[in-house]
């Protein structure tokens, strides 16, 4: 079992994100003394009878005075069993891009609903997103049940509705959980609900502590990007050459033959280099310097790759976009991608289509991306890179848009045609 | 019956502890990775980055992992310290012993010059801590630096557990909050405007607990006020604050001696000591796993303040 889970949370604004991770902060005794103090005093000057536990994580003044989330708040808490980092995302679909930043590195997602309401528009938002970044498991949380009276009957007609609809963007049975819960009063949060004696399945934090995760695959192809050349020219080290970097995807041994890309040069790794000696072998995330046998021009921005197993080097592909500024995108864009370590200039040749996430089908041939909008486009760029496919290889295949002018960020980009995988069994 | 099931117990919590200490191993190394993968990032895209160095035990972590990131080459950035004047003598020795034994360059911006020339005055209570923006930002300016690394952890205090890796500040070095940039995977986006530079927390992801157990696991050495020592001290506003240049005690205060140690280290007019006898790191690790208080809540009158002390003085262009 992996020790670290990474979750978000998502779904619609006040639907309890922040009082759930609050809740489940408090649960797991996670809240110190002080802090759970400040919330009390908080929570009394506001004329509430119980402590107003999102008030652990809304962190900002502004977030505090309306009473929702605008940006994401980490935290992090640990059981016996497991450690945890936790993003506790807003839901106002003005702030989508703050969503899509605590969902993107997300091992597992929280997606939850107010048991009044069911599925709204923003949970299928939210839900399209998270199929889109490829977070690999969901929870439904139904929150809020102790304000449809525990009732199982409205609790099944949502997990059911639900279940079709993330069975439409690929979600595999198995991989979505639907639990009642109440994050105010604590209903299967950490504890088991005695109010919901229909419920019986594993309560929230069960099934954090023990759901699977897929480690990174042992046998991925090797990819590394590299990101700093370091050359000491120091007497004790003269001629040391190493290229560091952290290692995006599969492992890397002494004698492994490797291609440096884009340029395409063949060589094999001497070894693999940190300020605690050699390494027999490194991992995917482990920071690294890699020392060539051959003598080559390497720089930052190049990719040092398995010779068997090679990404695609191109200065053409096409990719899903997940738009996240107000400027829109129309066909002929002049930006920047970063993809690993280099930053390219590039131009959007054409906006295929856009995806609607309510209805999950495509509309093609869209005039603009707008705002919170998933697109897919064909990207030209100045120079060619070496790309994968975001399923098969998310580090590699993984972009940001970036606009040249304000150096702001505009999307996030993913190799592949990815969203003709979503909806393709709507 | 009895005897069977209480080996195979033992065995089970034996077994569970292994697990329990390989993964929080794992978890130490992808901390340490990470934490490398930003510095490398800020070497091969700014042209002027600079390191806060305050002898504190996050900044020497910063430190640690800097020269791990680019060993056996040299770490390619200069130390800035803002010096409240406010110092504990062991931090500065300690400081100034790094700063000789990694070959680094220091630039320190003395608080005190501020006042001496009327750019800043004194305030009444006589803490320098909120006076430390104003030389932060005009060294800044003055060296041109682009990337700012601070030892700021995200789960210090609620308004930092807003902020990105890399955080962008505007011309006046403000952070603000409703425009951070998404961040996404490990991809930064470093971009900034002429004036504007990037503050850049490369442990925004470790917990107090974290660098205590990698500190040990690294055996990284600390400033001795971090490990219990006796100390002459007295009580101010609920926290035992120690006698030196910044006005104290008081006549109505008293100073006892007692074994304490300090959980953070900042301006000495408003760093408590926590009475504590964890004289070892695994003592200190012990101790901080048991604590019932944040290291901030326990030792910071500063975030003492208001509800949002930290994201206003954030907002100011505090670290
Ligand atoms: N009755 C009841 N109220 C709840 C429950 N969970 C949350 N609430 C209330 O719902 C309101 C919104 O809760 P938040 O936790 O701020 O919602 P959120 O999803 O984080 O909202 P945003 O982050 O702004 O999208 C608050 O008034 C909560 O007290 C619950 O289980 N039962
Ligand atoms: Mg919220």
């Amino acid at each position: 079992m992996s020790s670290l889970l990474r979750l978000a949370t998502a779904g619609s604004v006040d639907d309890g994100k922040s009082t759930l991770v609050g809740r489940l902060l408090y649960d797991t005794k996670s809240v110190l003394a002080d802090q759970l103090d400040a919330v009390q005093r908080a929570s009394v000057d506001r004329g509430l009878s119980t402590p107003d536990l999102s008030l652990l994580v809304d962190g900002l003044r502004s977030e505090r005075e309306q009473g929702i989330t605008i940006d994401v708040a980490y935290r992090y808490f640990a059981t016996p069993r497991r450690s945890f980092v936790l993003a506790d995302t807003p839901g106002h679909v003005q702030y989508t891009r703050n969503t899509v930043t605590g969902a993107s590195t997300a091992q597992l997602a929280v997606l939850l609903v107010d048991a009044r309401k069911g599925v709204v528009e923003q949970t299928r938002r939210h839900a399209a997103v998270l199929a889109l970044l490829g977070v690999p498991r969901l929870v439904l949380a139904v929150n809020k049940v102790d304000l449809i009276g525990y009732d199982e009957a409205e609790f099944t007609v949502i997990a059911k509705e639900f279940a079709g609809h993330a069975a439409s963007l690929g979600y595999p049975e198995g991989s979505v959980l639907t639990i009642p819960v109440s994050a105010l009063h604590g209903d299967n949060v950490a504890v088991r609900s005695e109010n919901t004696p229909w419920y019986s399945g594993p309560t929230l934090l069960d099934h954090l502590e023990n759901v699977p995760v897929a480690p990174d695959p042992h046998d991925a192809p090797f990819r590394f990007p590299v990101q700093y050349v370091i050359r000491p020219r120091t007497p004790e080290h003269p001629d040391y050459r190493g290229y560091a970097g952290q290692i995006a995807a599969g492992t890397v041994r002494p004698g492994d033959e490797v291609v440096v890309l884009p340029q395409g040069l063949h060589t094999t790794v001497e070894r693999v280099d940190t300020a605690d000696g050699p390494r027999d072998e490194a991992g995917s995330g482990s920071s690294v310097t890699v020392l060539l046998a051959d003598d080559l021009d390497i720089s930052r921005g190049d990719l040092i790759a398995s010779a068997a197993d090679r990404p695609v080097v191109t200065d053409e592909f096409t990719a899903a976009l997940c738009w996240l500024s107000s400027t829109s995108l129309r066909p002929g864009a002049r930006v920047l991608v970063k993809h690993g370590t280099r930053t390219v200039q590039a131009f959007v040749d054409e906006l295929h289509s856009r995806f609607d996430e309510q209805a999950l089908s495509t509309v093609e041939d869209p005039e603009s991306l707008e705002l919170n909008e998933i697109g897919s486009v064909r990207l030209r760029l100045a120079e060619e890179i070496p790309v994968d496919d975001y399923s098969h290889s998310p580090r590699t295949g993984a972009f940001l848009v970036i606009e040249p002018k304000n150096g702001d960020t505009l999307a996030a980009g993913m190799v592949g045609e990815r969203f003709a995988k979503l909806g393709s069994t709507a | 019956m009895t005897a069977l099931s209480e080996t195979s117990e033992t065995r089970e919590t034996g077994e569970a502890r292994a697990a329990a200490a390989d993964a929080a191993r794992d978890n130490l190394t992808a901390l340490e990775s990470e934490g490398m993968h930003v510095f490398r990032e800020v070497a091969g895209e700014f042209d002027r980055p600079v390191i806060l160095f305050s002898g504190g035990k996050d900044s020497t972590l910063l430190l640690h992992l800097a020269i791990k990131a680019f060993w056996p080459a040299p770490v390619p950035f200069p130390l800035l310290h803002v010096d409240t004047g406010h110092n504990f003598d062991e931090v500065i020795e300690f400081r100034d012993r790094m700063v000789a034994q990694h070959g680094l360059r220091l630039i320190v911006a003395h608080v005190q010059d501020w006042i001496d020339d009327g750019r800043l005055t004194e305030r009444p209570d006589g803490t320098r801590n909120p006076l430390q923006t104003q030389p932060l930002l005009d060294t800044i300016t003055e060296h041109k630096f682009d990337a700012v690394f601070g030892g700021g952890r995200r789960d210090e205090e609620r308004a930092r557990a807003k902020e990105r890796i890399f955080s962008l500040r505007n011309a006046f070095g403000q952070w603000e909050p409703r425009r951070q940039r998404p961040e996404l995977w490990n991809l930064y986006n470093g971009r900034h405007r002429p004036g504007e530079h990037v503050r850049v927390f490369p442990l925004s992801n470790w917990t107090e607990a974290d660098v205590w157990n990698y500190i040990a696991r690294e055996r990284v050495e600390l400033p001795s006020i971090y490990y219990a020592h006796r100390r002459k001290v007295y009580r101010r506003d609920g926290m035992w604050l120690t006698e030196g240049p910044w006005g104290g005690p008081r006549e109505n205060e008293t100073v006892e001696e007692l074994t304490v140690r300090y959980r953070t280290v900042g301006d000495g007019s408003c760093t408590g000591a926590v009475e504590s006898t964890a004289a070892t790191v695994e003592e200190v690790i012990a101790e901080v796993q048991a604590s019932r208080l944040t290291e901030r809540g326990a030792t910071r009158a500063d975030d003492r303040l208001s509800e949002a002390a930290m994201e206003d003085r954030k907002r100011e262009g505090y670290f």
